[in-house]
């Protein structure tokens, strides 16, 4: 309360007035720096991506492009070079394009599956399976790596070849790195629906496929959109398995990244690395910024990534 | 009797919503109010203001003579009890009890002396080394007033206390309750949505209805001189019965059957469309019917045994009327019977303003 | 009866529970007693010799020391920062959606993506080296990269930015299930905000520090395209990680070597899966006790 109102006797009455305390600017100050510190990168990028080196030099990252120019996105995209090909990133967007169209929908129905038989139709051993799949979630790659170069390479194509190195293969890989986490995602988001709908359904008749497709499907449109934003941005930032599993002719687009970046001859070229790197994020970014909320939603189950 | 707490004109919006509007009420020092209205009402934004947990938009909190709008809620001089309890989980019950007076700086022998009167009062003693998970619902509940007890204040605020306790508890801590008021003599608002509780505790009732005080009076005249339809027809279970009508020179005329109201108690003016309301305990059957003012013969259509007594469903001029008899009493579907009530001990409203008449 | 198809539709999931995960760390732990090469031709059952070279191979020791100061200073930097970020933003502040989607995009990018642009900024030519200097600040020395001694804190600075969002999220959604009436009951005990975080909100909050921590370490002990992208595991072995020693080894036809050391990276995980029972026991009893 003010010194003058006390003075002249009056009482207080409504709202308490509110000062600016510097607690509160002290909360802002921390937010606002905060805030720029994630936002320098993003902003480098996209500066350094529309510039040419020599406007770089001399410490100017942060200046903004004297004539900004979309040449380093189009070689980037185009005709950036990997070792002796000059194709540019292109070649790695349509690969992760595959292997994300194909990965996306096949995790998901399998691990939809898997949650809703752990939440309705329990049976011996299923918590136990359940219990090993979700301790998979935390075991690093690594371990893992070799076992499956292993299996990938003993199943013989008719075609010839085997499956590890091939689309088939690191789409089976995705698969499975997916599956503990969105089973966990799924089998929590069964288990907080009502029994009595289930139970309703049995009454009714229907069994595991007709309750599956007919009751729970069309129930889970929101849960599966946050599975497909977890799974998109994961299998498209993946790195190691595509690195490992997808052979040379499937390279996704942050494999084929690395190698454009690791390839640069003499001084490094950021503005071509720049661009090449918002290429690849797009992707996700848009998916991010799309999004939002659904995003977040999606991060405490599956926040575990490489 | 000293007024302890006084609200004068108090304004609660968020926005365009009127949460509370120009409320006013004045609380006498000992009193135990009860703040009942079903959810939504803005009893529990009433409590929370007087708390100091709200700011409010208008208007003034006194408290024990003193201006505290701009309080901060631990100048108030107030205690509060929770409906999910609200004790610290980590903390022993002897630390959830003294941990306000420790940041205050209190002198220990004083916190433990104050500790120590409030598990006394509440019989918590062989609880205070335990924690929270340790403990069942009534006794996390008793621990709860505790931490209201040693802040030694004048006004005690309960914000639902016993909604998450299961009946029979509810009943026991209920009465617990009323003993430690009659020891204490504190001023106590209490804010719920059940109306035993209202009834059983409240020295008197403010019934709430968007952010309006509807009828402030002693449960007695609530029940019985109810001041509108709401109040009349949120208070009572099963609930009040209501015939409508006309009301001209002292009679009441509901779809041609004429209810001559005998010596009501009108106030303002009585004729035009009205409502007549009938408690169902007020209405009676077979042999006790015939002492009625006014009798009439009707089918019972559907009978509820209550054990203690039996609720039954018949009609009057078309419309349902419930009655409650004793348990005794033979009622069958299907059954003529003579019923009859005292229209004296009903009551009539204005059907347009809803208004007691 | 009517389980059949609830364990044809799960067979996808057992195959995996089974056959990658219990049969193929299995596989790898036999595989690190024995001396294959790359295929498993004329294998022998060599004991522990794998794990003596390990131990005893400079650049493993040298993963396992970064591991280390690199999980300490991560995982600390993104609990620490990540908890005030939560409790700034817990304070009913303005634009709070804008905050939280700066906070959380560099999530959304890739390990790679991160370890580009911040070779970028600590490139001591070109980036915020150079852009400090050109300020006027001539001796100004900020370029962990291109020293081995530092070069490991420079990696921290980049997975921070990464992952300190999610940790503040996670935070932030624990603080946000709070009670709000434990909050009042503190307000009319009068117990100061920051005191009610340190000794009422803070220990509630067990559960989501836990969430954020196990993730965090999980995601310490696979670190690797960080790495690649970053540093390359350079200056000379500065930033190598067991993830990329056990990777290495595999490309270099030494398997046996490389599941020797992915054998030892299965600890962490191992120790806080115990941990986890420990803590669940341990609540079951004290409910036991309650009753």
């Amino acid at each position: 309360m003010s010194a003058a109102t006390t003075t002249y006797g009056v009482e207080p009455s409504g709202p308490k007035p509110r000062r600016v305390t510097p607690a509160r600017i002290g909360i802002y100050a921390f937010l606002i720096v905060a805030a720029i510190f994630f936002l320098i990168p993003l902003a480098v990028m996209i500066l350094t991506s529309m510039k040419p080196m020599d406007e770089i030099r001399g410490g100017n990252i942060f200046a903004l492009p004297l004539n900004p120019t979309l040449d380093y996105w189009v070689k980037a995209w185009s005709s950036a070079c990997t070792g002796r090909d000059c194709n540019g990133l292109a070649p790695g967007f349509f690969n992760s394009m595959k292997i994300t169209l194909l990965a996306v929908p096949i995790s998901i129905i399998l691990s939809m599956l898997n949650g809703y038989a752990l939440s309705f139709w329990r049976f011996r051993g299923s918590e136990l399976m359940f219990g090993l799949l979700v301790f998979g979630a935390f075991v690093p790659f690594q371990v893992l790596v070799y076992p499956i170069i292993f299996a990938l390479s003993s199943v013989k194509l008719p075609w010839g070849g085997t499956l590890f190195g091939t689309l088939p293969g690191i789409v089976i890989v995705h698969s499975i790195f997916g599956m503990p986490i969105l089973t966990l995602l799924f089998r929590n988001f069964f288990a907080s629906l009502p029994g009595e709908l289930f139970k309703a359904a049995r009454v009714d008749g229907a069994g595991f496929w007709r309750i599956f497709f007919s009751v729970m499907l069309p129930m889970s449109v929101p849960i599966t959109i946050v599975a497909v934003i977890l799974q998109v941005t994961g299998i498209w930032n993946d790195f190691i398995f595509g690195l490992v599993f997808a052979g040379r002719e499937n390279l996704p687009m942050t494999v084929q990244l690395n190698n454009i970046v690791r390839t640069s001859t003499g001084t490094v070229e950021y503005s071509t690395n720049m661009a090449a790197t918002i290429l690849t994020g797009a992707v996700p970014l848009i998916v991010y910024f799309v999004s939002g909320k659904w995003f977040v939603r999606g991060i405490a189950a599956g926040a575990v990534k490489g | 009797m000293a007024t302890s707490v006084q609200i004068k004109d108090l304004s609660l919006n968020y926005g365009a919503v009127k949460v509370l509007d120009r409320l006013n009420l004045d609380i006498a020092d000992g009193e135990f109010i009860v703040l009942l209205g079903p959810s939504g009402c803005g009893k529990s934004t009433l409590l929370n203001c007087i708390a100091g947990l709200l700011d409010v938009s208008e208007g003034q909190i006194h408290i024990s003579g003193k201006n505290v709008t701009w309080e901060e809620p631990k100048d108030r001089g107030i205690g509060m009890v929770f409906q999910s309890y609200a004790l610290y989980p980590q903390m022993t019950v002897e630390r959830n009890l003294s941990f306000g007076l420790r940041v205050a700086g209190m002198p220990k022998p004083e916190i433990e002396s104050r500790v120590k009167r409030a598990s006394e009062i509440l019989q918590i003693e062989p609880l205070l080394k335990r924690k929270p998970v340790e403990l069942s619902g009534g006794q996390r509940q008793r621990v709860a007033i505790g931490r209201a007890l040693v802040r030694d204040v004048d006004v005690f605020l309960f914000d639902e206390p016993l909604s998450n306790l299961d009946a029979k508890l509810r009943n026991d801590l209920r009465v617990e309750i009323k003993r430690l008021h009659q020891r204490l003599k504190n001023t106590m608002i209490y804010v719920t949505h059940d109306q035993i509780e209202a009834m059983t505790l409240a020295d008197r009732i403010a019934i709430m209805k968007n952010g309006v005080i509807q009828q402030l009076d002693n449960p007695h005249t609530i029940y019985n001189k109810p001041t509108n339809l709401f109040v009349a027809d949120f208070i009572g279970s099963p609930s009040m019965n209501f015939l409508k009508g006309d009301l001209a020179d002292g009679t009441f005329t509901t779809n041609g059957v004429s209810v001559p109201m005998g010596s009501y108690g009108f106030v303002g003016s009585p004729n035009g469309k009205a409502v007549l309301g009938i408690r169902p305990e007020h209405v009676q059957v077979g042999e006790d019917a015939r002492k009625m003012p006014f009798q009439f013969e009707s089918e019972i259509e559907i009978v509820e045994p209550m054990g203690a007594e039996t609720v039954a469903w018949t009609t009057l001029a078309g419309q349902s009327l419930t009655l409650r008899a004793d348990a005794e009493v033979d009622l069958q579907p299907g059954q003529k019977i003579l019923v009859g009530f005292d229209p004296a001990r009903g009551s009539v409203f204005n059907a347009e303003s809803g208004n007691r008449i | 009866m009517g389980k059949l198809p609830a364990i044809i539709g799960t067979l996808p999931m057992m195959i995996v529970a089974i056959g990658v995960f219990v049969i193929g760390i299995a596989f790898t732990v036999v595989l690190s007693f024995t001396n294959t090469k790359f295929f498993l031709i004329n294998i022998d059952f060599v004991g522990m010799r794998q794990y003596d070279i390990l131990w005893s191979t400079p650049r493993w020791l040298q993963s396992v020391a970064n591991i280390w100061l690199y999980g300490f200073g991560h995982i600390g930097l993104c609990v620490v920062l990540g908890f005030l970020l939560a409790v700034a933003m817990d304070q009913r502040i303005r634009g709070e959606d804008t905050f939280r989607t700066i906070f959380l995009y560099p999530f959304a990018l890739s390990a790679v993506i991160t370890g580009l642009v911040w070779q970028l900024m600590l490139d001591p030519i070109w980036g915020l080296q150079a852009y400090v200097r050109s300020l006027g600040f001539a001796d100004f020395t900020f370029a962990p990269l291109a020293n081995g001694s530092t070069a490991l804190y420079g990696m921290i600075i980049a997975s921070t930015w990464n992952g300190v969002g999610v940790t503040m999220a996670i935070l932030l959604a624990g603080l946000r299930g709070v009670d709000e009436e434990i909050w009042k009951a503190a307000k009319i005990d009068g117990i100061p905000t920051w005191r009610t975080y340190i000794s009422i909100v803070i220990p509630m909050m067990r559960g989501a520090t836990a969430t954020a921590l196990v993730l965090l370490v999980v995601n310490t002990v696979r670190t690797f395209d960080i790495v690649i992208a970053m540093t390359g595991g350079g200056p000379g072995i500065s930033t190598q990680m067991p993830a990329t020693y056990v990777i290495d080894s595999i490309n270099a036809r030494n398997v046996a070597q490389g599941t020797a050391g992915a054998t030892v990276m299965l600890l962490p995980i191992a120790a806080l899966i115990l941990l986890q029972a420990f803590f669940r026991w341990r609540a079951a009893r004290i409910k036991a006790r309650a009753v």
